[in-house]
């Protein structure tokens, strides 16, 4: 084997095993800044409606539990009522 | 406490109004932005469901060991209360984490535990609902179960791997958040203390009205 072929084999070689590497090299970084607007519109996600549904369920849910206990216990104390009437009790509250 | 319930219902309702503006004068944080600020209702929301779920656990254990029917009021009205907020949080936080994470739920141990103690609550009303005579000491035990849970969810943030932010976050707060923040956390517990003395006017009503129908059986 001459001296020239050697050095062929051996540049190949090393070419050859760098390839993988050079496969997994990460993407060119972004040269340029993209505003917000012009993203395609999946990548687009907007803060605000998240946040005010967020904010939002809070408020409704803690209205509903709170009409939720005033109604069961509007029912419970009218039966009360009803029934101490009934009974010819007073009133325990 | 009936006395206390007219300022607290102010208190807390004015709290509620006043914390929007302290939110939205907080500064932004740096990688999430706007979408951050769930975390002024999310995490008292959280803070208000151990609270619920440690005062079921408690008065349950108060009820198994001495029996006595008050604290078992107290527990059951605290549970249905945790739930409530429990579900506050399990809405607000995939709400937070479409947007900062990508995805709106994760199966990590955080976010799994925490959906476990809400399912256990749940189940523990459905048992004091369908469960006829004697369900009140099968809830209790349920209960105490529940609450064993809960520093597990807490550290599990910390120990394991998973997306959701780690405890040590509220602690370090700059002060420009930390006030709003634990403003809110006022704000919700005072919310608990109020629904709790609601919810438990309606349980000792319910008792009331069971004792007449009993003595007139």
């Amino acid at each position: 084997m001459t001296t020239l072929t050697r050095v062929i084999f051996s540049v190949c070689s090393i070419l050859a095993l760098a390839a993988p590497a050079f496969a997994l090299q990460p993407p060119a970084g972004q040269s340029e800044f993209v505003p917000m607007n012009s993203l395609p519109p999946a990548d687009q996600l907007p803060a605000a409606p998240l946040l005010i549904a967020a904010y939002a369920f809070v408020w409704i849910a803690v209205m509903v539990y709170l009409w939720s206990i005033w109604s069961r216990l509007g029912r419970v104390e009218r039966d009360l009522q009803a029934l101490q009437q009934r009974t010819g009790r007073g009133s325990t509250r | 406490m009936k006395k206390a319930f007219g300022p607290l219902l102010i208190l807390t309702a004015a709290m509620f109004a006043c914390a929007p503006f302290l939110i939205a004068a907080a500064p932004y944080e740096a990688t999430m932005g706007l979408v951050q600020k769930i975390f002024y209702f999310h995490v008292p929301s959280w803070f208000a469901m151990f609270t619920g779920v440690f005062v079921c656990g408690i008065y349950s254990a108060i009820y198994l060991f001495r029996g006595t029917p008050a604290a078992d009021r107290v527990a059951f009205a605290s549970a249905e209360i945790a739930v409530v907020f429990g579900l506050m949080g399990l809405v607000t936080g995939p709400l937070w984490g479409r947007k900062s994470w990508g995805v709106w739920w994760q199966w990590d141990a955080h976010l799994t535990m925490a959906l476990l103690v809400e399912l256990i609550f749940i189940g523990y009303l459905l048992v004091r609902k369908y469960g006829g005579p004697g369900s009140e000491k099968l809830g209790a035990g349920v209960a105490i179960f529940g609450m064993a849970n809960v520093p597990f969810v807490y550290v599990s943030a910390n120990i394991w791997r998973t997306v959701h932010p780690p405890t040590s976050v509220v602690p370090t707060l700059k002060p420009v958040m930390a006030g709003p923040f634990w403003f809110c956390v006022s704000a919700f517990m005072l919310l608990f203390a109020l629904l709790l003395m609601l919810r438990l006017r309606l349980e000792n009503q319910r008792a009331a009205l069971d004792a007449l129908y009993l003595e007139e059986e």
